[in-house]
């Protein structure tokens, strides 16, 4: 049986996996190789790379941080930030990365998604959208988080779908870094509209919450960064709990 | 000296496979070399990305002619494991038709791509030595290989399809062993001892 997956993330800036809460007062989180093979080695099955510095900056990819991640580990990983072009893609994939994640660039150009589809295969794009809900409606915001657009999350979830996203990951900026759970009515709304994965994100606080995200949000994948980071939640305990609670997980 | 060559035809995650060997103390060649490939004592055949595309690159390089006369062992890996069959309905694609296997996208009522863990039963093969029945490995692909009777393992997504087939020297993985944990590196050490 498929399983569900648990997602650490690695937010990246300068070099150093970082952690804000609401995309705002990063704190340093350590190295992310090191992070990496730990949460290998500790039952994540999946890590996802965000550069969260390289769009603002223009700047291109970590290709050799990525290329260091893949020489340490044996699960897949995604990278994203910055990527604009087949040619940053192609380079994060020679790398070593498995999949490459898309956002801003994404939202402002949406032939990317197609590009990059149709180069590499559906399976190694994943969109991925930051929206916030105002007055009801789940908007789409850009660099960050940092600009809201006019684009509804659910409209441009199906457009990346149909251009040939082969995964979506949605972060809630209401519930990222609060800890009080994932956005779970967005989140089934979403599993319903399309049919490719859905790795919830943001809100990540407890088990209860991962369990939720599955159950009620219906997502396919839930990821999270501090808890793993910072110890609050071993994974393997995480991963054991939910299986016995009737998520089928990977042990 | 063994050497590993890794076909390299511009579709494929080669870096993450060469890494996969490195952990196991071997180095993979990466070339597009027919002489190279062909002096090799096993060939990987990697494949990430869309079938068309990749039998184009295949064909420009005419390696689509060396690879079925190829006599060391071969693994097909993900998308070239479907390569290696008679057609793809991906693109409406001509195969290496090494396997007469028709290849076939899932339908809708599973998600689209079938990606993340998964388990492997009904394992047959020396490629399996010391892999438990019910093994997680990675799967990301939309299409699949059906049911045949050169199946060597079978994973169940809708409907039970061939997570690995073989024919002679020839070999085929849906997953990917080089992202597959211990599992994964377990099969490549086995094809490498083939």
């Amino acid at each position: 049986m498929l399983t569900k997956r648990i997602i650490p993330c690695l937010d990246i800036k300068d070099g150093k996996t970082v952690k804000g809460v609401q995309f705002e007062n990063l704190r340093d989180a350590g190295d992310p190789v090191d992070l990496a093979a730990r949460y290998a080695k500790t039952g994540a099955d999946e890590l996802v790379f965000l550069d969260i510095s390289a769009t603002e900056e223009k700047r291109k990819t970590l290709a050799k941080l990525v290329e260091r991640v893949a020489a340490t580990i044996n699960i897949p990983f995604t990278v994203g930030g910055g990527v604009s072009s087949v040619e940053d893609a192609s380079n994060l994939l020679y790398h070593g990365a498995d999949k490459v994640a898309i956002n801003s660039a994404a939202v402002k150009r949406p032939a990317l998604i197609d590009e990059l589809a149709s180069s590499f295969g559906n399976q190694c794009v994943v969109v991925a959208i930051d929206a916030k809900q105002m007055e009801g409606v789940w908007k789409v915001h850009l660099v960050g988080g940092k600009r809201p657009t006019s684009r509804s999350l659910f409209e441009w979830a199906q457009e990346a779908e149909q251009r040939g996203a082969g995964e979506l990951l949605f972060t809630s900026m209401n519930h990222d870094g609060t800890k009080n759970g994932f956005a779970n009515d967005a989140l089934a709304e979403l599993s319903e509209r399309v049919n490719i994965p859905v790795i919830a994100s943001g809100g990540a606080g407890n088990i209860v919450q991962f369990k939720e995200a599955f159950t009620i949000g219906k997502a396919d994948a839930a990821l999270a960064a501090s808890v793993f980071h910072f110890n609050e939640i071993d994974i393997l305990k995480l991963k054991q709990t939910l299986q016995e609670e009737g998520i089928p997980m990977r042990i | 000296m063994s050497t590993v060559a890794i076909i390299d035809y511009g579709a494929g995650n080669i870096r993450s496979i060469q890494f996969a060997l490195e952990r196991l103390g071997t180095t993979g060649l990466v070339t597009s070399n027919a002489s190279e490939i062909a002096a090799s004592n096993h060939v990987i055949f990697p494949g990430v990305g869309a079938a068309g595309k990749a039998m184009e690159k295949l064909q420009a390089s005419k390696l689509d002619l060396l690879i079925p006369k190829l006599t060391q062992p071969v693994l097909g890996i993900c998308l070239g494991m479907q390569l290696l069959c008679r057609s793809s309905e991906e693109n409406t694609t001509k195969g290496l038709d090494i396997f007469s296997e028709d290849v076939t996208r899932f339908s809708t009522d599973v998600k689209i791509p079938h990606m993340g863990w998964n388990t492997i039963t009904e394992l047959r093969s020396p490629l399996f030595e010391d892999v438990r029945e019910e093994a997680y490995v990675y799967m990301v692909h939309s299409y699949y290989v059906p049911k045949n009777s050169q199946t060597i393992a079978i994973t169940d997504y809708g409907l039970a399809y061939a997570a690995a087939i073989q024919k002679d020297n020839f070999f085929g993985v849906q997953f990917h062993p080089e992202k597959s944990g211990e599992a994964g590196a377990q099969v490549l050490q086995n094809f490498l001892a083939l």
